[in-house]
C-alpha cells in the first residue's frame, strides 16, 4: 500500500508543478479547414523561460498551432492558457509574434510604421517611442528612422522587423523562421538577441526547418506531423530515447578482414566513414540492450588497438527524418 | 475602440499622403474643366467658321434680301449671271463651300423638289438645315401669295399655349422644379455609384496590397480582422469625402472665375430677332418663374433629403466596400479580380440604368419602386426617387432592408476576409469562397 502510494504522490506533485511551471498550456486543440483536419487533438507544454522548437514538415499543423496561440483564428475544440489563463484579448500585449509570411508597409516611413505597430499592440506613444529609441540605437539604425520601407534592404527590414516583434517586452515570443533573409552575421546578431531576451525572462517558441539551430536554441521541442503531435519532451531526453546503442570505432589492425568477421559474429556491425590519420578500419557497431559499451570495448581491445571510440547520438536532423518516417509508416 | 481609431488614421493618412492621390485632388478638377472648355471652344469656332455659299437662280423667284439673314455663318453670293456649267466650275475652282442650283419652274411645288446643292464633301447638315429653312420660308411665302392668303392675317392668327401648373390647392407651381428633382436625384446617384467604384477599390487596393507585402499576419496578430477591414473602409471613405470636399470648392472656385469671364458675354447672346416687347416679356415670364421656383425649393423635404442622401450614401458605401475589401481578400493581385466584379459592377449600373430610365419617366413606377426595395440598388435607385416624395412605408422598407443586408453582408465579408488575407498561392474560385464562409 504505502509503495503504491509513493509514485501516486509523486505523479500529483509532477502535475502541479508543470502547471507553475508551464507558461504556455495548449490541450487537446482540435481545427478542422472544412473537411481537412489542421490540428488532430495536440496539446503541448511550454515550460517558463525556455526556448521550444515547434518542428514538423511543410503543412503539418504549426502555423495553425501558432495561428491559434495569437488569436488569429479559434480553434474548434480545446483550451489554450497562458500563465494558468485561458487566452483573452488582454493577451495580445503579452505575445509577441514574427510569422513566417512577414512584410512591412513599402511606402510607409521606418519610424512610424513601427510605432504604429506596437501601439496596435496597446502601447501608448510615447512608451513605444522609448523603446523604439532604445532598440534602434542597440541595432545602430537610428538613422532609418525617416526611410522609406521599400529604400531598405531585405535584411534591413527583417531587423525592423525584429524589433517590431520584440518591443514591448511580451512574456511570450513566437518566432517562425526568425533568421530566414539574414546573412550568417546577422543572424548571429538575432540568435544572441532571442537568447538574451530568454535570460532576460522571456518564453520563445521557436518554429524552424533549420535543424542545427534547434540544436543550438532548443531545450525542449514538440513535433508535429500530419496534423498530430508524435513526438515532445526535453530534447536530450529524446535524444535519449532516440538512441540505437550504436558507436563509432576506429581500430588499428594489420588483419582488417579477419577482425571484422570476427566483430561481426557477436555484434551487428556496419561500414562508416572517420577522419582518421593511419589506415585504420572504421565501424559503426550496434550492441544489444543487454550489454554495455564495456563489453563491446574490452571485446574489441581484445581483437585490435582502439584509436576511436564514440557512441553516435542522434542528432535533431535524424530524430526529425526518423519520427516523421514512423509516423508515415504507422498512418 | 482605440485600436479601430488607429487603423483608421493610418489608412486616412496613408491614402492622402499619396502622390497620386494629391494630384488627382487638385488636377482632376481643372483636367474636367479644361476638356469642357475645350469642346466648347472647339464647337464654338466650328459654329463660327463662315461658309460662303454660292447660288444660281435660275427661276429669278429670290430676291437678294430673300438670302440675307442672321445665320451669320453663310454668306450668300449671287453668281446667277452664269449658267449651271460654268457656276459649277467657278465654285469648284474658287473659295466656295459650295453651289446652290434654283432650277427655272413657275410652279412652286416642282420647283422645292429640284433645288440642288453641289459640293466636294458631303455638306455639314447644320449648313444644309439653314439653307432649306432659307428657301423654305420664301417659297412658303410665294405659295400663300398664290393661293390668296394674307400673310399678315396669318401671322395673327397664332397662338401661343402655355399651361400654368398649380396645386390643388391653388398655388402656383414650378415647371423647373421637376428638372431641378430630376437633377438632384441623378446628381446624387449618379454621385455614389462614382463614389463606390473609385473608393471601393482603393480599398480592395489596399487590401492586396496588406496581402502582398505579407504585413497581413502581423497586423491581424494585435487586431482583429473585422477591426482592420472595417477601419480600412472607413478611413478610405474619410480620405474620399475629404476628396470630394476639395473638388467641389475647387470646382466652385472655377466655376465663379469662369462666370466672371464669361458671363458678360453669355448675357449679350440674347436671341437678335426677338424684339424688345418679347425680351420683356420673357423676363418677367423668368422672373416669376424663379420666384416659383425658389418657394418651391423650400417646400421640398429639404431636411429628409439631407438625411436620407446621407443615409443611402453612407449604407450603399460600406455594403460595396465591404464587398470590395472581402474581394481583395480573396485574391493575390489585382488581376485576379476581374472574376469577382461582376456582381459588384453589374448591380450598380443597373441602379444608374433603371434610375436614368424609369425613375426619371416614371418615379413611383412598379420598376423603379421595386429596385428602389432590392438592397443593392436601393441606394441609388431610392436617391433618385426621394425628391419626387415617396410614401414612408416604402422608406421603411428600403431602409431596414439595406440594413439587414448591409450587416449581413459585413458579416459575409468579414469571414471571407479573414480567412482571405492568409490565403496565398491560387486563386479561389466561388466553390472556395463558399467554403471559407464555413471555416
Amino acid at each position: 500500500m504505502e509503495l503504491g502510494l509513493v509514485p501516486f504522490k509523486k505523479c500529483i506533485f509532477e502535475k502541479i508543478k508543470n502547471l507553475m511551471n508551464n507558461l504556455l498550456v495548449v490541450k487537446n486543440i482540435v481545427k478542422n479547414y472544412g473537411d481537412y483536419t489542421a490540428l488532430n487533438d495536440v496539446s503541448i507544454s511550454v515550460p517558463k523561460g525556455s526556448i521550444f522548437g515547434l518542428l514538423g514538415p511543410n503543412g503539418a499543423g504549426k502555423t495553425s498551432l501558432i495561428r491559434i496561440i495569437n488569436q488569429i483564428t479559434m480553434p474548434d475544440s480545446g483550451l489554450v492558457t497562458l500563465d494558468g489563463e485561458p487566452l483573452n484579448q488582454s493577451h495580445i500585449l503579452q505575445i509577441g509574434y514574427l510569422p513566417e509570411e512577414r512584410g512591412l508597409y513599402k511606402s510607409m516611413k521606418v519610424g512610424e510604421q513601427a510605432l504604429y505597430l506596437a501601439q496596435l499592440k496597446g502601447m501608448s506613444k510615447k512608451e513605444a517611442k522609448k523603446q523604439l529609441d532604445y532598440w534602434f540605437e542597440k541595432f545602430d539604425i537610428s538613422d532609418w528612422w525617416n526611410k522609406k520601407v521599400q529604400e531598405l534592404s531585405k535584411g534591413m527590414a527583417q531587423k525592423v522587423q525584429f524589433i517590431v516583434t520584440v518591443m514591448h517586452k511580451p512574456k511570450l515570443l513566437i518566432f517562425d523562421e526568425p533568421f530566414s533573409g539574414f546573412d550568417p552575421i546577422n543572424a548571429n546578431l538575432i540568435k544572441d538577441e532571442i537568447l538574451q531576451l530568454r535570460d532576460e525572462g522571456a518564453t520563445v517558441i521557436f518554429s524552424t526547418h533549420r535543424m542545427e539551430s534547434v540544436e543550438e536554441l532548443c531545450e525542449h521541442i514538440a513535433l508535429i506531423d500530419k496534423s498530430n503531435k508524435i513526438l515532445d519532451g526535453k530534447l536530450s531526453d529524446i535524444k535519449r530515447d532516440f538512441k540505437s546503442n550504436t558507436y563509432k570505432v576506429a581500430l588499428k589492425t594489420v588483419e582488417k578482414e579477419k577482425v571484422k568477421r570476427q566483430i561481426s559474429e557477436k555484434f551487428e556491425v556496419s561500414p562508416t566513414q572517420m577522419n582518421v590519420l593511419d589506415d585504420e578500419l572504421t565501424l559503426k557497431i550496434k550492441i544489444k540492450n543487454t550489454e554495455t559499451s564495456n563489453d563491446l570495448l574490452n571485446f574489441l581491445t581484445s581483437k585490435a588497438t582502439v584509436s576511436h571510440f564514440a557512441e553516435v547520438i542522434p542528432n535533431a536532423n535524424e530524430i526529425f527524418i526518423q519520427a516523421v518516417k514512423k509516423n508515415t509508416q504507422n498512418g | 475602440m482605440d485600436k479601430l481609431k488607429l487603423i483608421i488614421k493610418r489608412e486616412f493618412v496613408a491614402k492622402v499622403r499619396n502622390k497620386t492621390f494629391i494630384v488627382m485632388t487638385f488636377l482632376s478638377p481643372l483636367l474636367m474643366v479644361g476638356m469642357i472648355a475645350l469642346v466648347a471652344i472647339l464647337t464654338k469656332s466650328s459654329l463660327e467658321k463662315k461658309h460662303t455659299i454660292a447660288y444660281v437662280d435660275a427661276s429669278n423667284m429670290f430676291a437678294i434680301n430673300d438670302f440675307k439673314n442672321d445665320d451669320k455663318t453663310i454668306e450668300y453670293k449671287n453668281i446667277s449671271a452664269t449658267d449651271k456649267e460654268t457656276a459649277k466650275r467657278l465654285t469648284q475652282e474658287g473659295e466656295y463651300y459650295g453651289l446652290l442650283y434654283i432650277p427655272n419652274d413657275t410652279k412652286i411645288d416642282e420647283l422645292a423638289k429640284n433645288i440642288q446643292f453641289f459640293s466636294e464633301d458631303s455638306p455639314n447638315m447644320v449648313v444644309l438645315e439653314s439653307i432649306e429653312r432659307t428657301l423654305k420660308d420664301k417659297l412658303q411665302t410665294l405659295k400663300r401669295k398664290e393661293l390668296g392668303i394674307d400673310v399678315k392675317l396669318l401671322e395673327n392668327s397664332k397662338v401661343n399655349v402655355s399651361i400654368k401648373l398649380l396645386n390643388y390647392s391653388g398655388e402656383r407651381t414650378s415647371k423647373l422644379i421637376n428638372g431641378l428633382k430630376m437633377a438632384f436625384g441623378i446628381g446624387a446617384g449618379y454621385l455614389l455609384m462614382m463614389f463606390i467604384i473609385i473608393y471601393g477599390n482603393m480599398v480592395m487596393r489596399s487590401v492586396i496590397e496588406e496581402k502582398t507585402s505579407r504585413i497581413i499576419e502581423v497586423i491581424i496578430s494585435s487586431v482583429k480582422p473585422f477591426q482592420l477591414m472595417l477601419g480600412k473602409v472607413i478611413g478610405t471613405a474619410s480620405a474620399g469625402l475629404l476628396q470630394f470636399f476639395i473638388w467641389s470648392i475647387v470646382l466652385s472656385i472655377i466655376m465663379v472665375i469662369a462666370s466672371a469671364i464669361f458671363g458678360v458675354e453669355m448675357s449679350t447672346n440674347v436671341p437678335l430677332h426677338s424684339t424688345p416687347e418679347q425680351m420683356e416679356l420673357v423676363k418677367n415670364a423668368m422672373g416669376s418663374e424663379i420666384e416659383i421656383l425658389v418657394t418651391e425649393i423650400w417646400k421640398l423635404p429639404l431636411g429628409l433629403m439631407f438625411f436620407m442622401f446621407f443615409f443611402y450614401f453612407l449604407g450603399g458605401y460600406l455594403l460595396y466596400s465591404s464587398i470590395y475589401a472581402a474581394i481583395g481578400a480573396a485574391v493575390d493581385n489585382e488581376t485576379d479580380t476581374q472574376q469577382f466584379m461582376m456582381p459588384v459592377i453589374l448591380p450598380l449600373m443597373l441602379g444608374v440604368y433603371i434610375g436614368f430610365s424609369s425613375v426619371i419617366g416614371d418615379p413611383h413606377g412598379t420598376i423603379a419602386t421595386v429596385f428602389s426595395m432590392i438592397p443593392l440598388t436601393s441606394p441609388i435607385v431610392m436617391l433618385m426617387r426621394i425628391p419626387f416624395g415617396v410614401p414612408w412605408w416604402q422608406l421603411v422598407v428600403s431602409m431596414s432592408l439595406l440594413i439587414v443586408t448591409f450587416v449581413g453582408v459585413i458579416w459575409l465579408a468579414a469571414k471571407i476576409y479573414r480567412v482571405g488575407i492568409l490565403m496565398y498561392g491560387k486563386k479561389p474560385s466561388y466553390k472556395e469562397l463558399y467554403k471559407w464562409l464555413k471555416y
